[in-house]
């Protein structure tokens, strides 16, 4: 499989990644075998790392915070920010860290059940770290667009049946 | 009273999309679903819309200059020569108009004597034939065949020609059928409109939509660009259709007396959409590439779902209409989706409200989602296992 196409199959299962593998094969104009041999590549490449679920948490009667928190950090010797960064994603309740360019150094994302977990997390767990000099917290008010989808209500179709 | 109408207008035949559509309507059946339009499901691209926003909101509410923003026609310019190699002038060959519809009809107005004989390959879209008639001129068909996948051969080109013959109507790629034309197709059409000194009329809205290489135009060959009017828009390649807006160039003799009617019938195209446009032809080619490749990606799902089904259809490289043939269960192409639309609430265009030469066919429109033609194929492939039952 090429590049261009391996690059359009990864596009596809990016935003349906529950998409049949026959239908796949389909609509990208090759053969099913050829689809199952490649996803099981790039699966084993790491670049295909999981299947997720787009949820709109919102509308489940869960309770949940989401928190972007600005980590400013003091490099350690020989390993930069690798290091600090390993111990603050291997707390399961942190989504995402990113190391950033700007005013600070690392981007923690987390997901909490309530606003105390969050602040208990970022107080006795980020805060305590040696290596961290600041903080600084910011609860996500309202979800607008996640991941490349909008969360609002799906549109209808309203084209007319106009013709000339 | 006296007769209030004029009889020119009275004998042109309502459009045959139009007569199905309105039995549609009528139904007015919350479980019909529709494979019909022949417009994008895409919104305009988001950038594009912000520049007509924007432009509102520096007040820019006023007349363009009649053949159209400066700026974009420099701009159409710009795309006419990386897409295809053409260099128009600006100023003298390129008009901006209320869509590519209007372009046809000033087109063909603006060169047509009475008398004169104007060449319509069908099936084809449904404007050409009325707009020939409303210039004076007289239609002369071209029905083009199935074997030769809808394309038009030199050999038929030259069986209609008449000394009468002006100008030839080059819609490709087509609506509905799909079918589009390679360089070497074009190149023998070509050989023959110079031998007989003739016009084309290269209505290229559908250019940007190919999926077998990239589409020629017919003006890009040698000798042809003096006596082509090309004809293309905004509405198909991204998706703005409600925005109304295309244009022509071509040789400046003829583009003057298609601005002369332009400027007299609708003074310019609208202001905030040519701002938009400005910004589609520079930023927007990203988003062309994207909504090809998803309609690709259905044109594949549809062949398939047919050659599964076992329904005749050629592979159609261009549009967004795959056309295929139902020949086979002794029904016309009105009865056959008359019928499926009452049975499985499913609603197709009749091949025949395109041109004689479409029956027999269907006119299935891909400008839907995957999950949307997935439903309407289940529905068809239902369909047919009952007739052949």
């Amino acid at each position: 499989m090429g590049m261009e196409m391996r690059e359009e199959l990864l596009k596809v299962i990016e935003k349906n990644s529950r998409i049949d593998l026959k239908e796949l094969a389909i609509i990208l104009g090759v053969e099913e075998i050829d689809v199952v041999n490649e996803i099981a590549a790039l699966e084993a490449e790491g670049i295909i790392c999981g299947y997720h679920t787009m949820i709109n948490w919102e509308k489940t009667s869960l309770e949940k915070v989401t928190a972007l928190i600005e980590v400013r950090v003091a490099p350690q010797r020989g390993q930069g920010f690798d290091s600090v960064a390993e111990r603050i994603y291997r707390y399961p309740e942190v989504n995402s860290v990113y190391l950033i360019s700007g005013g600070f150094d690392l981007m923690v994302i987390l997901e909490g059940k309530s606003l105390r977990e969050v602040s208990a997390f970022v107080s006795e767990k980020l805060s305590a770290l040696e290596a961290v000099l600041s903080t600084a917290t910011h609860f996500i008010l309202k979800k607008y667009k996640d991941h490349g989808c909008t969360i609002a209500q799906k549109k209808e179709d309203e084209r007319e049946m106009i013709t000339p | 009273m006296r007769n209030p109408v004029s009889d020119v207008v009275v004998n042109i035949k309502p459009s045959g999309i139009r007569k199905f559509f309105d039995i549609v309507t009528e139904m007015n059946d919350p479980d019909v679903i529709s494979l019909g339009v022949g417009e994008p499901d895409f919104d305009t691209p988001w950038h594009i819309r912000d520049e007509g926003i924007y432009s509102l909101e520096k007040g820019r509410t006023i007349y363009t200059a009649n053949a159209g923003l400066k700026e974009l026609r420099q701009e159409i310019c710009r795309y006419l020569y990386r897409s295809q190699g053409l260099s128009y002038d600006a100023a003298s060959e390129v008009l901006v108009t209320v869509g590519g519809s209007e372009a046809i009809d000033i087109g063909l107005r603006a060169v047509c004597n009475p008398g004169d004989e104007i060449l319509i390959p069908q099936p084809s879209f449904v404007s050409y034939e009325p707009c020939a008639i409303l210039a004076g001129a007289k239609p002369v068909i071209i029905d083009l065949k199935a074997e030769n996948e809808f394309r038009l051969t030199a050999q038929e080109l030259e069986d209609a020609i008449t000394p009468k013959s002006k100008l030839l109507v080059l819609p490709f790629p087509n609506n509905p059928t799909g079918a589009i034309m390679e360089r070497k197709d074009l190149e023998a059409i070509a050989e023959v409109i110079r031998k007989h000194d003739l016009l084309v009329m290269s209505d290229e809205i559908y250019g940007e939509l190919t999926y077998k290489g990239k589409h020629v135009s017919i003006a890009s060959l040698p000798g042809m660009k003096e006596r082509t009017i090309l004809i293309n828009g905004f509405s198909k390649a991204y998706a703005m259709t409600g925005w109304r807006l295309g244009y022509a160039c071509g040789p400046a003799p003829i583009l003057q007396q298609m601005t002369k009617i332009h400027q007299f019938a609708i003074m310019c195209a609208p202001t905030t959409s040519q701002y938009a446009a400005v910004e589609a032809l520079r930023n927007g080619d990203e988003d062309v590439a994207q909504m090809c490749n998803a309609y690709n990606q259905r044109r594949r799902y549809l062949l398939h779902a047919f050659r599964e089904m076992g329904l005749p259809c050629f592979e159609p490289y261009g549009a967004f209409y795959v056309f295929p043939c139902i020949k086979e269960f002794g029904m016309s192409s009105d009865e056959f989706a008359a019928r499926f639309l009452a049975e499985e609430k499913v609603a197709v265009v009749p091949g025949t409200a395109f041109g004689a030469s479409g029956e027999g066919f269907l006119r299935i429109s891909y400008a839907y989602s995957l999950e949307h033609l997935k439903t309407a194929i289940g529905r068809l492939e239902r369909f047919v296992k009952k007739l052949r039952s």
